[in-house]
């Protein structure tokens, strides 16, 4: 499992303008600059939100990528219920989902 | 010259990012209770004001992660996030390089401290500015308390934390403000984004404004994990101000905003 090379790809993303640029127009180079099972790399070369989620993402890492792929706040919550209906339970990290799948607390 | 005013408030980035999904007259209270803070603060002429924030990777990652960090620049940038995204313009924001060095030498006797020439200021910090000092003209100091990438930094470090701070700002010629943001429950950039132990909430909250540090420091993380969700691993702010300030706390403002994702609040401690 490299969740640590997912989480880094993250924080570069979110924080360097260059990187945004990378994902869009070179975008399997740029994934090649990190260890990354091949799980891993499909989904965030997909933008697969909810299978990111499930793998243990820090939340407040995956947010930014969901913001930058111009997902709106509702879609990002429910892409990420649809990851652990899919894909079952959070496997790593401190971000689980604690809520029943049809629970939505904040109306989303 | 010492503190000049303490207070906490929540950084949730919904507060400006989701404002319109949120109820309008509970979103106005909060706003406006958050504003007032502000005019509260700059009432007391400050001519810095310190940020304890509780940063998301702005900064700081795991490949280098300081348990404490203090800013040490003339000015920093923010908000790192999207602008549509948080609801705040990017601006710079003025620091105090010199200010800064001073209250890091002396943090530095009690606390090991990083110390950041370079720092974006994510939602812990651009999102009270906003409301603190909307024309973005008092030099800011900001710090961080490690409360993302565990292993995190023990509650009663942070309680050592605010202390050296404190002891700092006595050292200081200026008049300085300070300020800890935080949430209290809360289960953020999750499914559960909304769920909140308000239960819990109230009982952290009577700890604080007691300034009761036995309480405070009593919580584990696998307590406040269990009860309050990671985003609760940030009451370390609000457990640094009160070693900083050493008063008793009012809380002005309390309500459960769910879009928010916590316990929209705004307090403010004696300084004793």
């Amino acid at each position: 499992m490299s969740l640590y090379g997912t989480q880094k790809f993250l924080y570069h993303l979110n924080r360097d303008p260059r990187v945004q640029e990378r994902y869009r127009s070179d975008r399997g180079a740029l994934l090649a600059e990190y260890e990354l099972s091949d799980e891993e790399r499909s989904a965030i070369d997909r933008g697969d939100i909810g299978l990111i989620y499930v793998l243990g993402a820090n939340g407040q890492l995956l947010m930014h990528f969901a913001a930058y792929l111009g997902m709106p706040w509702p879609d990002y919550i429910q892409a990420m219920r649809d990851g652990v209906a899919k894909h079952g339970p959070v496997r790593a990290g401190i971000y689980a989902m604690t809520t029943e799948m049809d629970e939505r607390v904040a109306g989303v | 010259m010492s503190l000049v005013f303490a207070g906490i408030c929540s950084h949730a980035p919904g507060i400006t990012g989701r404002a319109r999904l949120a109820d309008p007259a509970a979103k106005d209270a909060f706003h406006a209770a958050f504003y007032a803070m502000g005019d509260e603060l700059r009432a007391t002429r400050p001519d810095a004001l310190i940020v304890i924030g509780a940063e998301h990777f702005g900064n700081f990652f795991m490949n280098n992660m300081p348990a404490f960090a203090i800013g040490m620049a003339d000015g920093y940038e923010g908000p790192i996030e999207d602008p549509k995204w948080i609801g705040i313009e990017r601006t710079r924001v003025p620091g105090q390089a010199d200010l800064s060095k001073r209250v890091i030498t002396e943090a530095m006797q009690t606390v090991d401290v990083a110390f950041a020439e370079e720092w974006k200021f994510d939602h812990a910090i651009a999102v009270p500015l906003h409301f603190l000092t909307p024309d973005y003209d008092l030099p800011v100091i900001p710090c961080n308390i490690n409360c993302q990438g565990p292993p995190l930094t023990p509650l009663h470090r942070a309680w050592a934390f605010g202390e050296a701070l404190r002891r700092a700002a006595d050292k200081a010629t200026e008049r300085i403000a300070i300020v800890a943001t935080g949430g209290i429950s809360h289960w953020p950039a999750t499914p559960d984004s909304g769920r909140i132990n308000a239960e819990w909430d109230r009982e952290f909250l009577a700890r604080w404004s007691r300034n009761d540090q036995a309480a405070l420091l009593s919580y584990t993380d696998a307590q406040t994990y269990r009860d309050a969700g990671q985003g609760g691993f940030e009451i370390r702010t609000f457990i640094a101000l009160a070693a900083a300030a050493r008063g008793q706390g009012t809380v002005r403002h309390c309500a459960q905003i769910p879009i928010f994702a916590v316990s929209c609040t705004i307090g403010v401690m004696e300084i004793a």
